[in-house]
């Protein structure tokens, strides 16, 4: 450990620090029982990109060890928390005992803007069944039925979606059929999730099975086409510390239509009338894809990766929207809107980055966020010395390449794959075939994503799942100067005197997308690498034992 | 309508968390633990999330894992792995495990699990002095709140390791069972028990666990809690106080002592405010046999001349409080001395014990009590204020909707508060606690009549 560290405390020089990243898996997973320790060497990886942009192989989407302590939450989580919850106007009933729902009650900061007092937004709100051991032993679906007439008497929403959490998958209550009834009984849509907790090895699950909802219960429902020239949706935004309302400034200053979002600051009626937009955007890959290529079988809507974290990655994904749609008018404003944007940007960046270059960080964090982010501090010149994603597949590490390669186990094999043609009437292609061929031609990528992998430097350690262990023995050898996460890991990186910046819930910071989100990032990161506060955590007698001797002599 | 019968079949807005949740706190506070829920990981990772962001310390609990496979042939070979791995990784003195709803729905006989577990590493070798304790307790949510986890682990703590050798006497120390505090609650119980000479063991003590220095070395298990050796003699101490009215008359931790190892048990209402502060002061007279030291004989002189002062403010405003029964129960008792009237006394959980104790409590201060309502959630809650024109709110932090749509203060108490900076510090107990709140109160009080004057004084 010790010879592990020599030359690494030198860190305020710009001597490129010693550490092998052979050394540091090593010491990752030399604590471990055999069998854990084999498991996780597939899992800790060292960075190594190829002439054709080729990665090694990282293993990912696979269980988590009991008893090491994990950042991944449930499949429940993911359905609920993540992709639905986000939208304000469907009532979100939890159908379980009582924890799982108050645990995912407007925890994850997403904001949304309804549209006037009597606009429903039901995101404050928390509904569950609240099962008890009658339910358990007797079935739920009787309380199932009341509960849902409950809410429809009481807020009369446009719509109700279920959400089952472990015991009802346990207890053999059929949710889907309770839905059907109470749609026919109530004349809402009511659509259920069979989410339970245990089915799949992460949140990710189910975001799949949130996707295959919405696209079979929703999407398509409304054919009304809106005015607009260039349409389209954004689909994986949360919204979270209002990042969206970001994006929809901009896109609104370039002259973009933005039909749905999918699902921050969204409703139920923006999804039932997505398939009428023109592209679809992807923000975060992992959670949402599904989406994407279901409307493009199902409605010929060509799917393109973009980022809006970091300003250059906004305006590189800006232009990519323009070269897509072909159209002068639209390139002439996106650039107009750039070049009136950045010069603000450059301003704080300059300064920020006086203070901050050649600063280590570490990305611990979700399925594509470990990734965005490091652009944001690339343009401060801080280095992303490692990085993983807490429930992503191995294309979002190594690129949308490997996709026929992935082997499917029986965790993923849980969750359905529909079947999706192209529907009959609504079927439209976007663009001539011909011209998708010839914008493909000059390098334009519609469905690709290269993954994290790519565009990190070689030698990079790439870590999925990590654990609470590793988290510690990592900040131990690197003493990065700032480490992201979620809250579950904050308080346990700063005990370490690390600072540690949330990318989940942005710590109630934020918006960081797009262009005044970058500005805010780049304050927040400067305010948090070069605060004073752990230089005084020992105290001047322990810093200076000579001055404490010298007052006990006097 | 009776206490606990409810209009409405399902939950909006809970005014409880879950059964584990309750037990992982407890198990928190003892050293060396670490808290293991046996079921799928999204409960524990939920479960961290919210503590976290209360107490704003780390919090790990272990979990097995479970998936789908398991969800149908059982989770032992998952709860044995991720043991060893706890064992192995963080040296965990005592190993806490809880069952969630999965794992009680599947019925996995974890007791069963256990033993055959400790003896098979016995038999493998492992030395006694390196198997960490391992207590076990049954939490499935769908029947009881996180309160009911609390005392079920702790309760399942003594059963499991407290003890008193035959030929052992009767030690100086004496039990303190607080039930869940602030980490600044406990810090002052043990304060007093100090200046009253009397040794005392705290089960659980969350006053450093749950509120640490900055350190720059982290530790995987923080420093503090009470120790295995002290839970372990707890069955030879002369004396337990037990704090909660709602545990009056149940199998609690404080009765199982009493029973088992003939522990004399004394009953308390968690001592919020001045009368409920004095019963606990006179039953520590009796057992240090000296008098209450002067110290605190002078912060009673002072909330009572606090009481005094602030009379004119207080007087005549009505309050809603919500939140577990217990803290319901003292801060009732609290504000009857105050001159606020309760107008709302609410709960999610459902002792079945809630409007004896308020009765207790109000032991006639008014000739009517205030509406009490169990095992209701904030929907209900609103229901029941709006008729009420409450001044006031004492609660959590996911009471805040109604005080916005009531425009009214809420003084932010007990667990979860994730609006407001410092929950693990709120102190409301003791004479010190009540003059804390009642601080908070008038000033809370002064503030929103300020902001309602239209001249603007500055004297109020
Ligand atoms: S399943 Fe039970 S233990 Fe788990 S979070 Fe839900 S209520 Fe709590
Ligand atoms: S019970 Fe299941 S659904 Fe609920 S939090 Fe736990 S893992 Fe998730």
């Amino acid at each position: 450990m010790a010879a592990l560290l020599e030359g690494c405390f030198n860190l305020d020089t710009d001597e490129v620090c010693e550490i092998k990243p052979e050394d540091v898996k090593q010491e990752l997973i030399q604590k471990y029982p055999v069998k854990v320790a084999r498991k996780r060497a597939k899992q800790i990886v060292i960075n190594k990109v190829d002439e054709c942009g080729q990665v090694p192989e990282i293993q990912s989407n696979v269980r988590t060890i009991p008893g090491i302590i994990t950042q991944r939450g449930c499949t429940y989580a993911g359905c609920k928390g993540v992709v639905l919850g986000p939208t304000r106007d469907i009532v979100n009933l939890t159908h379980g005992p009582i924890g799982c729902g108050f645990y995912s009650w407007l925890t994850r900061r997403n904001q949304t803007r309804p549209n006037g007092p009597d606009d429903h937004n039901f995101m404050t709100y928390c509904f569950s069944t609240d099962m008890q051991d009658e339910e358990i032993i007797f079935g739920g679906e009787k309380k199932l039925r009341q509960a849902i007439q409950e809410a429809y008497d009481i807020f009369k929403p446009k719509a109700i979606s279920i959400f089952s959490t472990c015991p009802v998958g346990l207890i053999g209550d059929d949710v889907h059929q309770v839905a059907r009834e109470m749609k026919e009984k109530l004349g809402i849509n009511v659509f259920a999730f069979s989410c339970e907790g245990y089915k799949g090895v992460s949140q990710s699950a189910g975001h799949h099975i949130a996707n295959n909802g919405i696209f079979t219960h929703v999407v398509g429902l409304d054919d009304t086409v809106r005015e607009g020239k260039f349409k389209l949706n954004l689909l994986g935004e949360y919204n979270i510390g209002g990042d969206a309302f970001e994006i929809e400034r901009i896109f609104e200053e370039c002259g973009i239509t933005l039909v749905s979002t999918f699902s921050g600051n969204s409703t139920i009626d923006q999804f039932a009338n997505s398939h009428t937009a023109d592209l679809n955007l992807i923000m975060c890959h992992r959670s949402i894809n599904y989406v994407a290529e279901m409307m493009e079988t199902k409605f010929g809507i060509p799917w393109i990766k973009v980022n809006f974290i970091g300003a250059e990655a906004t305006a590189k994904s800006l232009r990519k929207i323009a070269r897509y749609f072909e159209d002068q008018e639209l390139m002439d404003k996106v650039e107009a809107v750039i070049a009136r944007e950045m010069p603000a940007v450059e301003k704080v960046r300059e300064e920020v980055k006086a203070r901050c270059q050649g600063k280590l960080a570490m990305l611990f964090v979700g399925g594509s966020r470990a990734h965005h982010y490091q652009e944001l501090f690339a343009e401060i010149g801080m280095e992303t010395i490692s990085a993983g994603y807490e429930f992503a597949h191995r294309d979002d590490y190594e690129g949308r390449r490997v996709l026929p390669n992935i082997k499917v186990d029986a965790d993923s094999r849980n969750i359905e794959e529909l079947e999706v043609h192209p529907d009959p009437t609504r079927f439209r292609p976007r663009k001539p075939a011909g011209d998708l061929a010839r914008l493909q031609e000059q390098g334009f990528r519609f469905k690709d994503y290269d993954g994290m992998m790519a565009e990190m430097g070689d030698g990079k350690l790439v870590i999925d799942d990590i654990s609470q262990y590793e988290t510690e023995k990592l900040i131990e050898i690197y003493k990065p100067a700032i480490f992201c996460a979620g809250i579950k890991e904050k308080y346990a990186v700063q005990k370490s005197g690390i600072p540690m910046k949330q990318l989940h819930s942005y710590d109630s910071g934020g918006p960081y997308a797009a262009f005044r989100g970058a500005v805010n990032f780049y304050r927040e990161i400067d305010r948090m690498v070069n605060s004073k506060v752990w230089s005084y955590l020992k105290p001047p007698w322990e810093k200076n034992p000579e001055l404490a001797a010298k007052y006990a002599w006097d | 309508m009776s206490d606990y019968s409810s209009p409405y079949i399902s939950t909006t807005n809970a005014c409880k968390l879950c059964k584990p949740l309750g037990a992982c706190l407890a198990f928190r506070g003892i050293e060396g633990a670490v808290p293991f829920l046996h079921g799928s990981q999204g409960c524990a990772t939920y479960m961290r999330r919210y503590i976290i962001s209360h107490f704003r310390e780390p919090m790990d609990i272990a979990s097995s894992s479970l998936g789908e496979k398991h969800a149908v042939y059982g989770g032992e070979a998952n709860l044995r792995q991720g043991l060893q791995n706890v064992m192995k990784k963080f040296g965990a003195r005592l190993v806490g495990v809880a069952t969630t709803c999965l794992t009680e729905t599947i019925g996995d006989d974890v007791p069963m699990i256990l033993r055959t577990f400790k003896r098979e590493m016995a038999e493998q070798g492992t030395a006694h002095q390196d198997l960490p304790a391992i207590v076990n307790v049954a939490t499935p949510s769908y029947s009881g709140t996180h309160m009911e986890g609390f005392h079920a682990a702790v309760r399942a703590v003594v059963e499991q390791l407290a003890e008193c050798p035959e030929d052992a006497g009767r030690s100086a120390a004496v039990n303190l069972l607080p039930g869940f505090t602030s980490p600044a609650d406990v810090r002052y119980l043990q304060e007093i028990m100090a200046d009253c000479g009397i040794p005392v063991i705290v089960l659980p003590d969350i006053s450093e666990t749950l509120d640490g220095p900055a350190l720059d070395d982290y530790r995987k298990i923080p420093d503090g809690g009470t120790s295995l050796a002290e839970i372990a003699r707890m069955g030879c101490s002369r004396a337990t106080i037990e704090l909660g009215r709602t545990l009056f008359g149940h199998e609690s931790a404080g009765r199982l002592l009493e029973t088992r190892f003939q522990v004399p048990l004394h009953r308390l209402g968690v001592p919020i405010g001045l009368r409920e502060s004095d019963r606990l002061f006179e039953v520590l007279q009796l057992l240090a046999g000296v008098e209450t030291p002067e110290k605190h004989v002078l912060e009673r002189g002072r909330l009572i001349d606090a009481y005094v002062d602030g009379h004119k403010y207080t007087f005549g405003k009505g309050a809603v409080i919500y939140g577990e029964e217990d803290l319901v129960i003292g801060l009732t008792s609290f504000l009857l001395e105050i001159g606020v009237k309760p107008l709302l006394c609410a709960s999610g959980g459902k002792s079945g014990r809630l409007r004896e104790a308020i009765e207790d409590v109000n032991d006639s201060i008014l000739p009517e009590l205030p509406i009490i309502r169990e095992g209701v959630d904030f929907y209900e809650i609103a229901e029941e204020a709006e008729s009420l024109s409450p001044d006031l709110l004492l609660g959590h932090s996911k009471g805040y909707h109604l005080a916005r749509r009531f425009r009214i203060p809420l003084i932010r108490v007990g667990f979860p508060i994730h609006d407001r900076f410092g929950g693990q510090r709120v102190l409301h107990l003791g004479y010190r606690g009540a003059q804390e709140l009642f601080d908070r109160i008038v000033n809370a009080l002064l503030d929103a009549k300020q902001e309602a004057s239209p001249v603007g004084y500055g004297y109020m």
